[in-house]
């Protein structure tokens, strides 16, 4: 497979991971996410709306009061004990002993607007009010609450007034608020950073003193409050009931609340605003406050999951990635691996058939060499017969004869060699006397070892117990052996092959020792590894160690290997001894 | 002891031929045989004393002529011929039986050896076979 089916490969790895890990991630985090904000938000919600609706209570409450005081005082006294400026200052006195200096002064002003009696700090005394608003809405109902505003006094109040009938003529007995306890009421309607609350009438005139300048939300808060349609907004109680219906309204207490969201001129971000009517729906409470104060846990919950998101999908990403990699490598190497182990095995069963050739040429050139020798040998004996005694060169056929028959013997030396090199491995066991079997192998190799300028040693025990192994697969082991001391001898231009033979720890052990060019530690451990070879490509299969390795396993002996780099290397075979009742069962 | 009847078989007409002339040479009579049923079908007619088989033969192989003749004449001597370095059919063969073996290309002087110590075995083996029969003969004389 070329780079690119792996790299396919690892993008759909890649793509499986990402998927499989992400979707259900973002599924999970997008359904509880979405859970979390509706009940999050519903409840806020809900909070302020109670919030705002307990503040108009209180302030309805508030005002409902004040005004029951008013006419309270209206009702139980007449209209001479109220023009008496003296009993006014007591009853003042009365009120703001009760109420916290609420009421900051008391006036009693007839039908013309002139104020009959006075009593509070100001000198307002014989004041002409008929050109004052609340003093004619005063007149046209029984009770009256004005806006604030600053009238004479050029301070912010509002006034409280009961109108009081004596036959035809009618008073108002009005009472001016303090302020400032009135604003406290809203100004404490205080949450988060940025939530606060504010009355305005229908006229979008603020009603409380706000830290905040919220002169910017006038036109957009006309235009909610009191722009909407007019059957959606509260009625106005103009009629003479208007008490009545203002109480109980208040008893009710059932007031819609709105909400609604736009831009906080103050911190200029997008806020939430909720807000109900109260004063007989004269007045508008506003609530404001930032969506992100308001919301501030979920958003810091949002933000939170949103992080663990990102570093949760960063995560995945890296990992997906490395992990693809690692398989697609993975698979890479294996595919390497398998190739290569192929291309091994090709090369094995070349080596197979080319050695299976060399049997089957050695077999075949047999019979004519015997042939040869057979005519020469015929040839000898016809010269036995009288009539070429005569013959003068009787002597040089006889001579060449000889050579015939000399290299007949040295053709059949060599075929035979190779047919018993060639054949395949016989595994079948039996006795064998390894020293017999060592002469042999190394009388093969002399040849190969005359090359390498490499002298062999033998040092063989004459008291050898037997040992059972297949002397193909012994001559096979001793083979590769041999080869290998003199490859790693041939690099340093000759040396000593010595191989010896004695009795160890119940083993029949050979010792295969060269003076080659030794194993690199690093490479000791893997030699016997199949296909590990340091020779170069197309030289070694890397399979003749490991051949030798699996035959002494199988024969329940082993193999252990002792180099030195630049000094050589031993490699010792411990041969187990054939047991003695074995022996005669054996062919 | 000259009058050995010999049965050389081979595939390789050459090779049997000159055999033969060498062996005649030697006064040793030998009768050819080119496959092994052939080589059945001569000893039929001639029983021969010594067999001079090849191993490698096309058709009937060494070892099956060789447990052939030894199922129909078990007193005929076989020496097996082998190209082979496998020393294991000869070993085969002569745990059937044969005599002796020897590889090709052989030396002649050792083969006519080795015919003769053939022959020899069998004279004895027939005489040992004589005798027995003249013992048992007079065993029921009672003498």
């Amino acid at each position: 497979m070329d780079i690119k089916s792996y790299q396919t490969i690892r993008r759909a790895i890649f793509t499986i991971i990402i998927l499989v890990s992400l979707t259900p991630l973002l599924t999970l985090i997008s359904v509880t996410a979405f859970g979390f904000h509706t009940a999050y938000r519903s409840k806020v919600m809900a909070y302020l709306d109670q919030l705002v609706e307990k503040h108009a209570l209180n302030i309805d409450t508030f005002l409902f009061e004040k005004l029951a005081n008013i006419r309270v005082l209206a009702l139980s006294h007449s209209m001479e004990e109220l023009a008496n400026e003296e009993l006014l200052n007591h009853l003042l006195a009365n009120l703001q002993e009760g109420h916290n200096d609420v009421f900051v002064d008391l006036g009693f002003v007839n039908e013309q607007g002139v104020q009959i009696a006075y009593a509070g700090p100001f000198k307002l005394g014989r004041a002409d009010y008929s050109d004052a608003r609340w003093f004619k809405e005063a007149l046209q109902n029984r009770v009256y609450i004005s806006d604030v505003f600053m009238g004479l006094r050029g301070l912010p109040h509002f006034i409280v007034a009961v109108k009081k009938r004596v036959g035809d003529e009618r008073y108002i007995l009005r009472s001016t608020i303090d302020f400032g306890a009135f604003n406290r009421l809203v100004e404490n309607t205080r949450m988060g950073k940025t939530g606060f609350a504010f009355i305005i009438n229908r006229e979008t005139e603020l009603q409380t003193h706000s830290r905040e300048d919220i002169s910017a939300f006038i036109p957009m808060l006309e235009k909610r409050l009191w722009g909407q349609e007019p059957d959606k907004l509260p009625p106005r109680n103009n009629d003479e009931d208007s008490w009545t219906s203002f109480a109980v309204q208040r008893a009710l207490a059932e007031r819609p609340v709105y909400h609604f969201t736009g831009k906080n001129a103050v911190t200029n971000k997008a806020a939430i605003f909720v807000n109900t009517f109260l004063k007989d729906n004269e007045w508008a409470l506003v609530y404001v406050q930032d969506k992100a104060d308001a919301f501030a846990s979920l958003y810091a919950a949002r933000n939170l999951s949103l992080l663990v998101l990102l570093i949760g999908g960063i995560a995945i990403v890296i990992m997906a990635s490395i992990l693809s990699k690692r398989i697609s490598d993975r698979i890479r190497t294996m595919d390497l691996e398998k190739q290569m182990m192929n291309e091994k095995v090709i090369e094995a069963g070349k080596l197979a058939s080319v050695g299976e050739l060399a049997a089957g040429i050695a077999h075949e050139i047999n019979n004519p060499v015997a042939i040869m020798v057979e005519e020469s040998g015929w040839i000898g004996d016809l010269l036995e017969e009288d009539e070429f005694k005569s013959t003068e060169n009787l002597a040089e056929i006889r001579r060449a004869l000889t050579q015939i028959q000399t290299q007949g013997s040295r053709c059949k030396a060599i075929t035979h060699k190779l047919l018993s090199f060639a054949r395949k491995t016989d595994p079948m066991e039996r006795d064998v006397d390894i020293n017999s079997l060592i002469t042999e192998v190394v009388e093969m190799s002399r040849q190969q070892a005359r090359y390498a300028n490499v002298r062999i040693n033998t040092n063989l025990s004459d008291n050898l117990s037997p040992v059972t192994v297949s002397p193909s697969e012994m001559q096979q082991v001793l083979l590769n052996l041999i080869n290998n001391a003199l490859d790693a001898m041939d690099k340093k231009e000759g040396g000593l092959l010595s191989i010896s033979t004695r009795m160890e720890e119940g083993f029949v052990k050979v010792d295969v020792s060269d003076t080659g060019s030794g194993i690199p530690d690093a490479n000791l451990k893997r030699i016997f590894d199949p296909f590990f070879t340091t020779k170069p490509v197309g030289k070694g299969t890397g399979l003749g160690l490991s051949i030798v390795h699996g035959i002494m396993e199988k024969m329940g002996g082993k193999i252990t290997v002792n180099s030195a780099v630049g000094v050589g290397t031993t490699f010792h075979l411990y041969l187990p001894v054939t047991p003695p009742k074995a022996e005669d069962g054996k062919p | 002891m000259n009058h050995i009847k010999i049965l050389l078989v081979d595939d390789e007409e050459g090779f049997v031929q000159t055999m033969q002339k060498r062996l005649a040479k030697r006064n040793l009579n030998t009768d050819a045989a080119y496959s092994g049923g052939e080589a059945l079908s001569v000893l039929q007619k001639a029983p021969a004393d010594v067999v001079i088989l090849d191993v490698k033969m096309p058709g009937l192989d060494g070892i099956e002529t060789l447990r052939e003749i030894k199922k129909i004449y078990p007193l005929t001597e076989v020496i097996m011929l082998t190209g082979h370095a496998t020393v294991q059919s000869a070993i085969e063969g002569m745990k059937l039986g044969a005599f002796d073996y020897l590889m090709k290309p052989c030396d002649l002087e050792e083969l006519v050896q080795k015919v003769r110590d053939a022959a020899g075995k069998k004279d004895a083996h027939e005489q040992k076979i004589i005798e027995a029969r003249a013992r048992n003969i007079a065993l029921r004389r009672g003498d």
